[in-house]
């Protein structure tokens, strides 16, 4: 144990002689961990998230497809879906989008049906009339309709519509409702200027979980035009989104694991002369080749398991206390209304486990390895060069 | 020993703060933003929302599980992709040999 002590703080010694490396591969490798650890925390989150909120979404989607197309479907569907054993309710629901010219933004916007007039993460009330609107944070500040509380937007005619903005949602719900214009289901009607008798699309509650299969296999022989989407496809949707392995997630991933590869190849290629001569003159005054290994190995943990944690320290802050400011400028892409991630911490402590063996590891072998090629040599020449 | 010590000091330093962060994190999920996770449950439910308001640069960013199958080749089959949105979202799981 003593012995261990002492050669730790001989490492520490030798690294602080070596100052300006060393804290180059700190930064390097604290910025790697930091950038892995955010891809894996926002993504566990948002999916968490996801797999928690979504549990309130629709048992089934029914859409109607034309020419590959979403369509708007004929509300008198509702009527043969509801005949269907085991469906106990059939909602139209009236949405659609609405492309701002002024800000450039897209909204949502979409019919409040039945909802209860009052919700927790509202301030305000929901429509209740024709003229009366809730709105995303997103849209409120964009339109100034949190000081005005007026919205006025365009419908299918080309006629402005001033609305009274009667609640506006807050911004915890922000990942579900920025872009959100929230009207009455005839407003959004007429807004539009949807053919009588049609919706975008049903909600249909199935009695039993188990039978959503069967439901969605029945509508879709009675209405062969008819697109069913189940709610366990509607939320592995954001198990798929979220997944590590997806598109620019997996692009940062391996840009971080590449970056580290680097790193870790530059050392196991071969160690500079100074450290050469250093393991050298060790073996000339009477270190074992043991010796030599077990200080490169604590030289590799002291730096490996400082970058480590700072870096896993800096990422946790990074997305859930500044809510993930820099993943979320790659994220953005082209929105306009982008949400701020107000994400509620969760962690797998596996992820914290395989970035440790994806990282500590690996660099703890490339300090050892090639100084075990050294210390085993003839420590003359290796003083020689 | 005294550089031993400061390693130490900040190692045990560092993984405290880490444990006191993650255990801050597992109470706050458990205690009040659990509550904003119920209220966002029944907003979704009353409402009839399905998807995460993410990406508002097209429709199949916007709703991605509402996307039609040709959303993403809307202008021609094997078109390049629009949005940067595109790149995050992974191809549906037919298409990576996962059938359910």
């Amino acid at each position: 144990m003593i012995k261990h002590l002492k050669i730790i703080e001989y490492a520490l010694s030798s690294l602080l002689r070596r100052k300006t490396k060393i804290i180059a591969i700190f930064i390097a490798y604290t910025l790697t961990v930091a950038t892995l650890a955010s891809v894996l925390f926002l993504t566990h989150a948002l999916k968490t998230e996801a797999t928690h909120i979504l549990q309130g979404v629709p048992d089934l989607i029914v859409q109607r497809i034309l020419g590959g197309r979403h369509d708007l479907i004929p509300v008198d569907y509702a009527e043969k879906i509801k005949d269907i054993f085991g469906v106990s309710e059939v909602k139209p629901r009236y949405w659609g989008y609405y492309y701002d010219a002024l800000t450039e933004a897209n909204y949502t916007v979409m019919g409040a049906g039945d909802a209860a007039l009052e919700l927790k993460l509202l301030d305000g009330k929901l429509p209740a009339t024709e003229f009366e609107c809730a709105v995303g944070k997103g849209v409120a500040a964009l339109r100034g309709a949190d000081y005005s509380n007026e919205l006025i937007l365009v419908n299918s005619r080309n006629i402005g519509v001033l609305f009274d903005v009667s609640g506006i949602f807050q911004s915890d719900s922000s990942l579900l409702t920025n872009d959100l214009v929230l009207l009455t289901n005839e407003a959004v009607i007429d807004f539009f200027g949807f053919e009588p008798g049609r919706a975008t699309d049903l909600a249909v509650t199935v009695q039993n979980s188990n039978e959503l299969q069967t439901v969605a296999v029945k509508i879709k022989k009675l209405f062969p035009d008819a697109r069913p989407i189940t709610k366990r496809e509607l939320t592995r949707t954001y198990d798929m989104v979220f997944n590590w392995r997806s598109g620019m997630m997996l692009t940062v991933f391996c840009a971080a694991i590449m970056a580290l590869c680097i790193m870790a190849w530059d050392k196991a290629t071969g160690i500079s002369a100074e450290e050469k001569l250093e393991i050298g003159i060790l073996k000339a005054i009477g270190w074992d080749t043991d010796d030599v290994l077990i200080l490169k190995f604590w030289e590799g943990v002291i730096v490996s398991m400082t970058s480590f944690l700072t870096g896993l320290l800096l990422s946790y802050v990074h997305v859930f206390y500044f809510d993930a400011f820099v993943l979320s400028t790659i994220l953005k892409g082209w929105s306009v209304l982008f949400p701020a991630f107000q994400l509620t911490p969760s962690v797998n402590v596996l992820h914290i486990f395989t970035m440790f063996f994806l990282t500590v590891v690996p660099y703890i072998a490339s300090t050892v390895i090639p100084t075990w090629k050294t210390a085993v040599t003839d420590p003359e020449s290796v003083m020689r060069g | 020993m005294m550089k031993g010590k400061i390693f130490f000091g900040v190692i045990i330093v560092e993984c405290v703060l880490l444990a006191v962060l993650l255990i801050h994190g597992r109470i706050r999920y458990h205690s009040q933003d659990f509550h904003h996770l119920e209220a966002k449950r029944t907003l979704v439910s009353q409402l009839g929302l399905t998807d995460y308001a993410i990406w508002t640069e097209a429709r199949y960013t916007r709703h991605p599980s509402q996307a039609d199958f040709f959303s993403a080749f809307q202008d021609f089959p094997a078109a390049f992709e629009h949005f940067p949105a595109g790149g995050i979202i992974a191809p549906p799981q037919f298409l990576q040999g996962e059938v359910e």
